[in-house]
């Protein structure tokens, strides 16, 4: 997709008077929140499992080529294929190359991330192969031409009109005057609707949420069971999973399970979990005969051995996007590219470069509610830092930001000069009275005073008037 | 087309030179070691005794939104017609060729029609013997194969899986030695699917409900004493 | 009696905070009384600033550890060094030894120095053992969890707990009390949209709170707040919790009085 970060601001200004935006992000703040806060404190060993979770991730990346070569020759084992894909355009081939040789007409999708990393649909139109979301949340914003604003709940920027508006549009075979005006026969409709497309399918292709070294298995967790009909009804299943996703064994496994569904829904486990391991057997009634694995890089080994590191922890599992001010009041549109919220203010640099992203770690408020609720214990405003960091080194903050910020670390570092500097700029301040005319020709004070008042100084300052004698 | 084993080598190549921070067969001692000691993490407390363990399981089953009923062996095959009744379904169901569905098959074929096999997308009802349950979640096992086809789980509108009572386990992780006994060390089944509820979704407008792609209902048929 | 709690007579530094000592003087002296009502001997070393925040969180991390380095050598001496501030208490305990990693000069140096940090309601509390303060106040109260204070370093309970030995103070809890007001330091300009719609919400959840006084131990988000609901026409009047605690409420509020 085309990355609009560099003109996030515009892409704010539009979110924030988006009526139909503002009313759907409503259901975001107060929804999840609850619901992770329950599941979290009804789990005593939460917490202790946070921490396991991210030391198994730790000893992953610090592994990452042994576990991968080992889930390699265990999915080979199984009868499987598994490609290295460098670059998000090598894993849109390798997907074409095998829908052609199967000759497919259609391709069913579960949700994915890396997916839309790969610009996989446009791609396969262009060749002629339709590919149809399945995940009701991926199917509705497939028919808006859009792409997901949230890791998990993709059309969660959607009003319930809008769907309805949609789908009269879309299914236009069915009856005019149906009732279309709960979200129970929406839902009904677009089951109907996908259950011929899951019969017609030739090919399949899901996500991962984990890999398994010890077994070459990969795992999809759904709460619709629409990745389970992607992969078991095509002839040939293809698992589109990031390098990072591989862990040790089932029983490690089984740990990042128990703070993923919490840390997302609120759910204590989500209603699908699915292992996958190769194709179907010999003696399978059901299943594919193909199992491909797509291994994307697409930048993320070069995150290793960085300060950027940790961020292969994570488990998407959209905890981050759910409990950040920033991505309340926006959506995640206006971030401007595949991931929104703070994970993708920090893994978009890394992925989409900096020069392009470098609104996106600015962007933050350093509140840091996403750290204290990521089950895989990201330091995300630590790295949003480092991002700034980089930005800096490299003269990518905007000139005349670089100098203010200049010019006051000039007088920080001379105290002397900064009770002199400081004492005149305050009275000037004081004399303004907070008054909006005046105040908007001073740098940064202008921007203050757009939406609200900027309180005066009481006078005088605190250092010298205390080192004057004065106590009260 | 891009050169696939050049770019294989060159990601593990770059992953080695950017990420090992121990000597090359150190790291390959860890990673062998830890495969193979199957290093079990943290297990939330839960309750020990079988009968604790299956009412932790109901309750929780129940709270995911199935549903969960307890039979004696005898009364499976009418504890399933009964189920279809009362939700005013058809009395047909589709199994696969586990034995332990039998007595669907014989005392059951007067009370309904039972067809064998994978799902066919006409089926109302999918019929399956669960390899397990987990107390913990209220969850589900179900391993693929002719026994108990996958599709099963996943096509018709409702399913009902059927466990016995003494394979309802605390944890997770007491699956996992199970299955390596029966298939062998780093073997699995193509499928496990751990199933906790109905299939729903809350894609539009944050709101609940039940029956997305997957079955509208699910129920659970506990056999006592078995 | 063991208590745990460290009552001898203590030098403590303050660190003031840029934004006390030029916008607020009143939070400065009202914490060196809070200070002092715990027996501790307050100094004040003129050659403080800022505490580089700014600078750190624009990614310029070279001049913060220039400033950094001279808060340290001008606080260093004191027994403990308490802020009006948990953002700023913050950068002192947590971030001042994250920029001095590896840095076999300094890095003992910096340890040493921010072990002995505190933001001064938890310091009160949590160090000296403060059960109660000697103030008085006709108010409802409510109070914002201040982001780095809440996160960083755990205050929470402690203001809420002081607030409620203030004679005369009724407490409020708004919705989310512990939801970022949008400031975010020069966040609130860079972005200032964004910035804008958080704290719309947040003025919104204190309007609805019922009280007539919002407090919280930050200068920055107090500043943030206080401008909008004056912008607002609020009738909710904005202090520093120090002020409160002190019994120091003859100054105006900040941004002045409501619209009564």
């Amino acid at each position: 997709m085309e990355i609009t970060s560099p003109s996030f601001k515009k892409n704010v200004h539009k979110a924030l008077r988006d009526e139909q935006l503002q009313q759907a992000m409503r259901h975001v703040r107060s929804n999840f929140i609850q619901k992770r806060a329950a599941a979290a404190d009804a789990l005593p060993e939460f917490e202790a499992l946070r921490d396991n979770a991210r030391d198994i991730k730790n000893h992953v990346l610090e592994n990452l080529d042994l576990y991968l070569e080992r889930f390699e020759s265990k999915v080979t084992e199984n009868g499987g294929h598994v490609h290295w894909a460098a670059t998000a355009s090598d894993a849109r081939g390798m997907v074409l190359d095998i829908c052609r040789r199967v000759n497919a007409k259609s391709v069913t999708k579960g949700k994915s991330m890396i997916s839309e990393e790969m610009e996989l649909n446009g791609f396969l139109e262009k060749y002629g192969i339709t590919p149809v979301e399945t995940d009701l949340g991926e199917y509705i914003i497939q028919l808006r031409g859009e792409h997901p604003s949230h890791i998990i709940a993709p059309s969660v920027h959607v009003t319930m009109n809008q769907v309805r508006d949609d789908f009269r549009k879309a299914h236009t075979h069915l009856p005019k005057d149906r009732p279309m005006d709960e979200p129970e026969s929406l839902l009904k409709e677009a089951r109907a609707i996908l259950r011929q497309k899951f019969m017609e399918a030739d090919v399949g292709i899901t996500g991962a949420n984990f890999l398994i070294a010890e077994t070459g298995t990969s795992i999809i967790v759904t709460n619709e069971g629409n990745g389970d009909l992607t992969q078991s009804l095509p002839r040939v299943h293809i698992v589109l999973a990031s390098l990072e996703k591989v862990v040790p064994t089932l029983e490690d496994m089984s740990q990042i399970m128990r703070v993923l569904a919490r840390s997302a829904t609120g759910q204590e486990m989500s209603v699908y979990t699915t292992l996958s391991t190769g194709p179907r057997r010999a003696s399978d009634p059901d299943g594919p005969d193909e199992y491909h694995v797509i291994l994307l890089d697409n930048g993320r080994s070069n995150m290793l051995g960085t300060e950027f590191q940790d961020m292969l922890r994570c488990i998407r599992c959209g905890a981050c996007l759910n409990h950040c001010p920033v991505y309340h009041a926006i959506g995640g549109h206006a971030y401007g590219w595949v991931y929104p919220g703070p994970m993708g203010s920090v893994l978009s640099p890394a992925l989409a470069g900096i020069e392009k992203t470098a609104n996106l770690p600015n962007a933050s408020t350093f509140c840091g509610r996403c750290e204290e609720v990521c089950p895989m214990r990201i330091p995300l405003p630590k790295m949003l830092r480092h991002w700034r960091e980089k930005e800096f080194e490299k003269h990518l903050t905007p000139p005349a930001q670089r100098r203010n910020l200049k010019l006051w670390a000039w007088f920080a570092k001379r105290p002397g000069l900064y009770r002199t500097g400081s004492r005149v700029a305050m009275r000037m301040l004081s004399l303004m009275g907070g008054s909006k005319k005046r105040l908007r020709k001073l740098p940064f004070a202008g921007a203050w005073t757009e939406d609200r008042d900027l309180p005066a100084p009481e006078g005088g300052s605190f250092v010298s008037q205390w080192n004057a004698g004065r106590r009260t | 087309m891009a050169d696939e084993i050049g770019s294989r080598d060159a990601i593990l190549s770059r992953i080695r030179s950017q990420a090992a921070t121990k000597p090359q067969a150190e790291r390959m001692a860890d990673v062998e070691a830890r495969i193979s000691s199957h290093k079990r993490g943290i297990l939330p407390a839960g309750p020990r005794s079988l009968i604790k363990r299956v009412e932790r399981f109901t309750q929780k089953a129940e709270a995911a939104q199935s549903t969960v009923a307890q039979v004696s062996p005898p009364k499976l095959a009418k504890a399933v017609s009964e189920w279809l009744r009362e939700h005013n379904l058809p009395a047909e169901i589709r199994i696969g060729q586990d034995p332990r569905l039998s007595p669907l098959k014989k005392s059951g074929a007067k009370l309904m029609t039972v067809n064998s096999g994978k799902a066919d997308p006409a089926d109302i009802t999918g019929v399956s013997f669960a390899e397990c349950g987990i107390a913990e979640s209220g969850t589900i096992a179900m391993l693929s194969g002719k026994a108990n086809p996958t599709t099963l789980n996943f096509v018709p509108e409702n399913h009902i899986t059927i466990v016995n009572e003494s394979d309802i386990l605390s944890h997770y992780e007491e699956l996992w030695p199970r299955l390596r006994r029966r298939f062998g060390r780093g073997k699995m089944p193509r499928t496990v699917n751990f199933i906790t509820g109905p299939s729903r979704s809350a894609d539009i407008e944050q709101t609940l409900i039940l029956g997305a792609h997957g079955p509208v209902r699910h129920h659970i048929i506990i056999v006592k004493g078995a | 009696m063991e208590t745990g709690y460290d009552t001898s007579p203590r030098r403590v530094g303050l660190f003031v905070t840029c934004l006390v000592d030029l916008f607020r003087p009143t939070v400065g002296f009202a914490a060196a009384r809070l200070l002092e009502e715990a027996g501790c001997e307050v100094y004040v070393p003129v050659s403080q600033t800022c505490c580089g925040q700014p600078a750190y969180n624009s990614g310029d991390r070279a001049d913060t550890a220039e400033i950094a380095k001279q808060v340290i050598e001008a606080f260093e001496e004191f027994d403990y060094i308490v802020a009006p501030s948990g953002s700023c208490a913050g950068m002192l305990k947590k971030h001042y030894p994250e920029l001095f990693e590896g840095d076999p000069k300094w890095s003992a140096r910096v340890e040493a120095f921010s072990a002995k940090v505190h933001e001064l309601v938890s310091f009160l509390t949590d160090i000296r053992g403060v059960e109660r303060v000697n103030a008085k106040l006709d108010a409802v109260v409510t109070y914002h969890d201040s982001c780095s204070g809440l996160r960083e370093l755990g205050v929470k309970d402690q203001p809420r707990k002081l607030l409620a030995s203030v004679e005369g103070v009724t407490i409020k809890e708004m919705k989310d009390p512990n939801v970022c007001c949008g400031f975010g330091g020069t966040f609130a300009v860079k972005y200032t949209e964004v910035s804008n719609a958080i704290v719309s919400a947040k003025t919104s959840d204190i309007k609805s709170s019922g009280a007539e006084l919002l407090l919280a131990g930050d200068m920055g988000c107090l500043m943030n707040m206080a401008g909008k609901l004056r912008r607002e026409k609020s009738s909710v009047e904005v202090r520093h919790i120090a002020e409160v605690l002190a019994g120091m409420t003859s100054a105006p509020p900040i941004g002045g009085k409501g619209d009564r």
